[in-house]
């Protein structure tokens, strides 16, 4: 990513953004809401035409291919989710593997890999989106952004929306699964504890602009500003007061 | 009833192949259409203002319009394609505003997925679009149907055969059985489109390969009986007789028809119903082959002259050398005039001592006239107010029907009314002499196309054998049996026909 921008009228969503994601690695873009970070996301896969600046992936310019083939080797799960409601969830996470034709076997047998990883019941699979809880939906999600097995995979909020167990568990889950299969991920969030458990590196999106970027323990350890400590102090105290607690507790 | 249960297999045939065949087009046309508009604003405005505008036209409006304007364009100008024309304009609107609407309002997230999983254009409006906006799109063609199934019985004054047939000639007739067959089947019809259109979107929500499998099937088995029967109708060789909107034109075409069958033993088939003009260009065009035209129509009408000569003979000849260059020739004198005349009740006729429109004109500024709903308008009364200096206290439009009753409770005191009518006789009314001609005369007039004048000697003498056959009288009597005894036409037409074959 070099000098990357959009603008909309004169107000700046996202300014001269630049930062690169080494293969296999996982960059987490963290901020308030209005930073930029779903703008910058949906930049990466041509959701959002950049104003200016340019988007490489493994080597090619994002803009020499057209959007929806680029789309299909990027995973991309959204803050909303989106499932199609028209068709089951079996048919969901196989849209973009149809779109490429994959054969028939070929796809079922993915759909039901993906819903092991996804710890989803395969009675699922003929299930449809509006019988779904969110949580439920959100792993479904999941799972079709995994369709195509694609080497890059943007995510956007995609543990928002589950109880704190659940997300626990699927965190770590998510965590394996995208080292055993080498993937190379952006992820968007607003929780600092999310980002700092799962990336590789943290960007940190202020308004737009960049405030920082480096790894989890750089940023604790050296935070650029003032924002960023406080954007951090929050899940220190956190982990504090459950040491404190668990300690009384092993004391009483 | 049994006269009206003959004639629905093929009046059904044909009504459901007219509004099947206009709304599939209508789709066709709508559904690409407002698919396109969908990434074109503009174009979803222009097509949902044109639509609208259409629909603004009132039906019958729209269909009688399509008969000047495919004239114009050199095309068949009567019977299937200005009906299918109309009907299949009046069809767009609520396919093309549902699907529109259904498109412009699916959820943003939906959309954005589909692009985000890698649909191009093309793929996003068919596997996600399309099917997401399924149910309103279905909804806009089950109303497009209902409407046109509706819009369809209009069809008849364009000369295409419809279930409008029955409810036309019923209102004429006063045959409200046959109204009642023709507004029941028309309704069933509307009911088994839209019920199949309801059966397929419930197959379809629910994923109910069975439900829509029956309803595809109950479609395609409409489709395949309308358009089987739209081939199996087509009898190119049988000869057509048109008539027009009244009694005395479905007992005249009926007497016509029994003529060419006996002479030429062909098949001869009525076309009833037509508008006044359209059945005219129809002959013009060789849609029909023959009808009864009244010489004061074509005069004023067609001829778009002003006064008529008061000289019968010189009158026919100026129209038979105006009619020949069009392929159109006069095949008889009928014998009986069918015009335009005042008529009071006999009884206060005798005490006001007036027995001409002259004489009623000297106290006719304290009366009230009642006359149909173009009378004022026309030429005939601008000729009586010159002639006679007439006028009446109040002049009130009101439907011809309505009119004897007006008179004989004593609400209008004067009446149009057409010479031959049988209520004349009916309702003891006097008719005022015109004694100084200013109504042209309207002697009724067996019109022939070319094919009857140029290849048919047999049948063209067979009509004209008409010739002055049937008087005032016998024509007045043959509409009171039909409009107030309810006999059937084809047994008054066939009485009427019979002394002029004794000859």
């Amino acid at each position: 990513m070099q000098g990357l921008s959009k603008r909309y009228e004169q107000r700046a969503a996202v300014e001269e953004l630049s930062f690169d994601v080494p293969a296999g690695q996982l960059l987490a873009l963290v901020g308030e809401s209005g930073s930029g970070k779903t703008t910058t996301l949906k930049m990466l896969n041509r959701l959002i035409e950049p104003s200016s600046g340019r988007v490489r992936i493994g080597g090619r310019d994002a803009d020499q291919v057209p959007p929806h083939l680029l789309r299909r080797q990027i995973g991309y799960a959204f803050q909303k989710v989106g499932l199609f409601p028209h068709l089951t969830v079996g048919e969901n996470i196989a849209v973009t593997p149809r779109l490429l034709g994959w054969g028939r076997a070929r796809i079922a047998a993915r759909v039901r890999e993906l819903l092991q990883l996804v710890e989803l019941d395969a009675s699922f699979e003929a299930r449809f989106p509006d019988s779904l809880s969110g949580g439920q939906a959100q792993r479904v999600g999941l799972a079709r952004a995994l369709g195509a097995s694609p080497p890059v995979l943007l995510l956007d909020e995609p543990f928002g929306a589950l109880d704190p167990l659940t997300r626990d568990h699927l965190q770590q889950s998510f965590d394996r699964l995208r080292r055993r299969l080498g993937l190379t991920v952006v992820l968007v969030t607003h929780d600092a504890s999310e980002a700092l458990l799962l990336a590789d590196r943290i960007l940190v999106l202020r308004a737009g602009r960049c405030l920082q970027l480096d790894t989890p323990h750089a940023l604790l350890s050296a935070p650029a500003s003032s924002y960023i400590e406080q954007l951090l102090a929050a899940p220190r105290r956190q982990a504090r007061v459950f040491e404190q607690l668990a300690s009384v507790s092993e004391h009483a | 009833m049994r006269e009206q249960l003959a004639l629905l297999p093929r009046l059904l045939s044909a009504h459901l192949a007219l509004s099947l065949f206009a709304l599939l087009v209508g789709v066709c046309i709508s559904l690409p259409l407002a698919a396109l508009a969908s990434r074109r604003p503009w174009l979803a405005q222009l097509a949902q203002s044109a639509a609208a505008l259409v629909q603004t036209i009132p039906s019958l409006a729209l269909l009688a319009l399509m008969v000047p304007l495919l004239g114009a364009l050199g095309w068949s100008s009567i019977g299937f394609l200005p009906a299918f024309i109309a009907l299949v304009l009046y069809s767009l609107l609520p396919v093309l505003g549902n699907t529109i609407t259904a498109l412009a309002h699916l959820p943003s997230e939906l959309t954005e997925a589909a692009r985000g999983v890698g649909m191009d254009d093309w793929q996003q409006l068919t596997r996600v679009e399309l099917p997401l906006a399924l149910p309103l799109i279905i909804a806009g063609v089950r109303t497009a149907a209902v409407w046109t199934v509706g819009a369809a019985t209009l069809a008849t004054p364009v000369g295409a055969d419809s279930l409008g047939n029955f409810i036309f000639s019923g209102l004429q007739t006063r045959n409200l059985s046959a109204v009642l067959v023709g507004c029941c089947a028309a309704a069933a019809l509307a009911l088994l489109l839209d019920g199949l259109g309801k059966l397929l979107l419930s197959g379809l929500k629910q994923r109910r390969r069975s439900w829509t499998a029956l309803a595809l099937a109950g479609l395609a088995a409409l489709y395949l009986y309308a358009g089987a029967a739209r081939v199996w109708a087509r009898a190119p060789d049988a000869l057509v007789v048109g008539a027009k909107t009244f009694t005395e034109q479905y007992i005249l075409a009926d007497v016509l028809a029994e003529r060419l069958r006996a002479a030429t033993q062909r098949p001869v088939r009525v076309q009833a119903s037509l508008g006044s003009t359209v059945a005219f260009d129809a002959l013009c065009n060789g849609d029909i082959d023959a009808y009864v035209e009244y010489s004061g129509t074509l005069w004023a009408t067609v001829m778009r002259r002003g006064a008529a000569p008061s000289d019968r003979a010189a009158m026919l000849a100026e129209i038979r050398s105006y009619l020949a260059p069009l392929g159109v020739s006069v095949a008889a004198e009928l014998g009986f005039e069918n015009s335009y005349a005042l008529a009071v009740q006999h009884s206060r006729a005798e005490g006001w001592r007036v027995r001409t429109i002259g004489e009623l004109a000297r106290i006719s500024d304290g009366l009230v006239m009642g006359a149909d709903y173009e009378f004022f308008a026309r030429p005939e009364w601008s000729a009586l107010q010159r002639a006679y200096g007439i006028d009446f206290r109040e002049r009130r439009s009101m439907d011809p029907a309505l009119m004897y009753q007006a008179l004989q409770s004593g609400a209008v005191d004067v009446i149009s009314a057409f010479s031959t009518d049988g209520r004349i006789a009916a309702y003891d009314l006097s008719v005022l002499a015109d004694e100084r001609h200013a109504i042209p005369p309207y002697d009724a007039i067996v019109l022939i196309g070319r094919r009857l004048s140029t290849r048919e000697p047999a049948a063209a003498a067979a009509l004209a054998k008409l010739s002055r056959s049937i008087d005032s009288e016998r024509m007045r009597r043959a509409n009171l049996a039909v409009d107030l005894q309810h006999q059937a036409v084809a047994d008054v037409a066939r009485e009427l026909g019979e002394p002029g074959r004794a000859e």
